[in-house]
């Protein structure tokens, strides 16, 4: 839904999915209990992430005016972060350590064997939209290798065969991601 | 040689859950919080870190007491503490097991690092990975508050304290003391080298970064003694328990506490088992992806700072990552630099467009498009990251270093057969 008096501005970003009244309300609270409203910066983009599936353009908006940001310091942070997704990512993100030590054992074959299964590349959402694989700066589970996470729950040591019993668990239990609170 | 080193960061250690707070209180936790705020002044808990020889564990190694001292008594007030449980260095996960181990050991360290300096809040810096780790710590820090050795007039003292968890998005320079206080601060964390920590740290006041291993010595320093901590290093020089980590082709991965300066020798043969069946050891990087890979020839070399220091290179955050004969490490290091061409935070320009070039140098090599002049100019590139704003261009030229000074033969290898000689065909 388009909002017609912002298209008619030009801004045709803004639209009228906003974020639920008691969600707003929660985040305008914590903000405020905080002594400077921008160390939220973060908090606030996970969970308003966690809401829209991604951080939308409409996101990084709703985000900076909460935070009394411009949206374009709400992108600086949102493009500079791991974590935050500025594009539509799938139900369970799949971030995938390629630090040296998974490399040693054999991360590049598990990244292919990953999107080969998915049938997806690095970044696209799966047919089904549950999966979503990255790449990942080493997740600090170096005595797991090969180690991901998988909406923050590490998995490790990882071969296909454990892999293919993770997506099964996860395509019916699809447990509620625990990266945002 | 010790037989049995005794257990101190791990003294209350389970394969399979954290202690609780009940356990750490009965090996003597919070016993030196209690003690300090009655009894101690801010000055006498400094001078004690000081003399213990206490060194930050985060990879710099820099003296915990002289980093406290540098907050003057007429600092301006609120003054901060930010845990450092970052730890993106790839390699290293000691902080996520000492958190998983105790707690509250991490908790009363920060209680009294804020105690040292008349900080007010402190603020646990924690990388998205480590999500069930910040859980922890927000269930732990409630039942700390719960027990009175958090918030307002501790122990009845006039001492309050206050310590909050900060989720991070992700990114390995918020490690960097003045980037983490940009990070905290909603600012993109690029390291400001106009800051000092000491002065105008998080919110232009006061500020001390610690990493969670280097607080979590804090309360047993307090409670036994400078001396006795200092003795508990097998080097002169070192002092202290610390953390290894192992990771690569050992048999035993893991996190092992033993007295700084332990033998590299005998952390892997007898702590992680050897190496996996059919593993030669070939190389080794002693202290995360920022320190030089380094050849057999070291194998028996003391794992503390001054004995890195003395041939020329790093301890870093003693995660030693094992290289057998059969890994390339003209392909490791292009790993090693892929991640930190990927990790700058784009800044300044030796570090932004340096990395890249080094990363497109090496792959070429590894693919078989190598030329001898290339070899040359990768020694030059890594010594211009010198120039770099920060120390993550030279941090990340290190394993390289390495791979130029021990294992040339092996990047000539590569050029002279048109290919990498340990991949098959």
């Amino acid at each position: 839904m388009i909002n017609e008096r912002a298209w008619a501005k030009g801004l045709h970003w803004v639209n009228n999915h906003m974020i639920p009244e008691g969600l707003r309300k929660e985040l305008e609270a914590r903000i405020k209990q905080a002594d400077h409203p921008r160390e939220c910066a973060v908090d606030v983009m996970y969970t308003v992430q966690k809401h829209y599936g991604y951080l939308s353009d409409e996101a990084v908006q709703e985000v900076a005016s909460l935070l009394g940001m411009t949206p374009l310091e709400v992108d600086e942070l949102a493009t500079f972060y791991d974590f935050i997704y500025r594009e539509p990512v799938g139900k369970f993100v799949i971030h995938l350590c390629d630090g040296v030590v998974c490399w040693m054992f054999g991360e590049e074959s598990l990244m292919n064997y990953l999107c080969r299964k998915l049938g997806v590349k690095v970044g696209e959402r799966s047919a089904d939209g549950l999966f979503t694989v990255l790449p990942t700066a080493c997740i600090g589970y170096c005595d797991y290798a090969p180690a991901m996470l998988v909406n923050g729950i590490p998995y490790g040591p990882l071969t296909p065969e454990k892999i293919d019993e993770i997506l099964d668990q996860l395509r019916i239990e699809e447990p509620e991601p625990v990266i945002d609170r | 040689m010790k037989a049995m080193s005794e257990k101190v960061l791990f003294q209350n250690y389970h394969p399979d859950r954290p202690a609780t707070f009940e356990e750490y209180c009965r090996s003597g936790g919070y016993v030196a919080l209690s003690e300090v705020v009655k009894n101690r002044s801010p000055k006498e808990l400094r001078q004690s870190v000081a003399e213990s020889g206490l060194r930050g564990r985060g990879g710099a190694g820099y003296p915990a007491g002289r980093k406290w001292n540098a907050i003057r008594e007429q600092s301006p007030f609120p003054r901060y503490i930010l845990p450092n449980l970052d730890e993106m260095e790839p390699g290293t996960f000691k902080d996520r097991v000492l958190v998983n181990t105790d707690p509250h050991m991490v908790i009363e360290g920060t209680i009294l690092a804020g105690f040292a300096v008349s900080a007010q809040k402190a603020v646990f810096f924690i990388r998205p990975s480590y999500e069930l780790e910040a859980k922890l710590i927000e269930k732990e820090l409630e039942v700390a508050r719960k027990a009175g050795f958090l918030g307002k007039n501790i122990l009845g003292s006039d001492f309050s304290f206050e310590i909050v968890v900060h989720r991070s998005g992700g990114r390995y320079i918020c490690g960097e003391a003045s980037a983490q206080v940009n990070a905290v601060e909603g600012k993109r964390a690029h390291p400001d080298k106009t800051a000092h920590m000491a002065e105008n740290g998080l919110w232009e006041k006061p500020t001390i970064v610690n990493n969670v291993e280097t607080l979590a010595c804090v309360p047993h320093i307090l409670r036994r003694g400078g001396a006795w901590f200092k003795s508990l290093a097998r080097t002169k020089a070192g002092a202290g328990a610390k953390l290894y980590c192992v990771s690569g082709k050992v048999k035993r991965p893991g996190c092992y506490e033993l007295p700084m300066g332990t033998p590299l020798s005998e952390i892997i043969e007898e702590q992680a088992g050897g190496l996996l069946p059919g593993s030669d050891f070939k190389a080794f990087l002693p202290g995360g992806a920022s320190t030089a890979l380094m050849p057999g020839k070291f194998f028996h070399i003391q794992m503390d700072f001054d004995s890195f220091t003395e041939v020329g290179h790093r301890l870093g955050t003693g995660a030693i990552v094992v290289f057998d004969h059969k890994t390339c490490l003209v392909a490791a290091s292009l790993n090693l630099i892929e991640y930190f061409a990927r990790e700058s935070c784009g800044f300044c320009t030796p570090c932004r467009e340096g990395l890249p070039f080094i990363k497109d140098i090496l792959w070429r090599i590894e693919n078989g498009e190598g030329k001898e002049t290339f070899i040359p100019m990768l020694r030059d590139m890594a010594n211009y990251m010198s120039h770099a704003y920060c120390a993550f261009a030279p941090g990340a030229a290190s394993p390289l270093e390495g791979l130029l000074k021990y294992f040339e033969e092996e990047i000539r290898e590569h050029i002279s057969q048109r290919k990498c000689p340990f991949k098959e065909g």
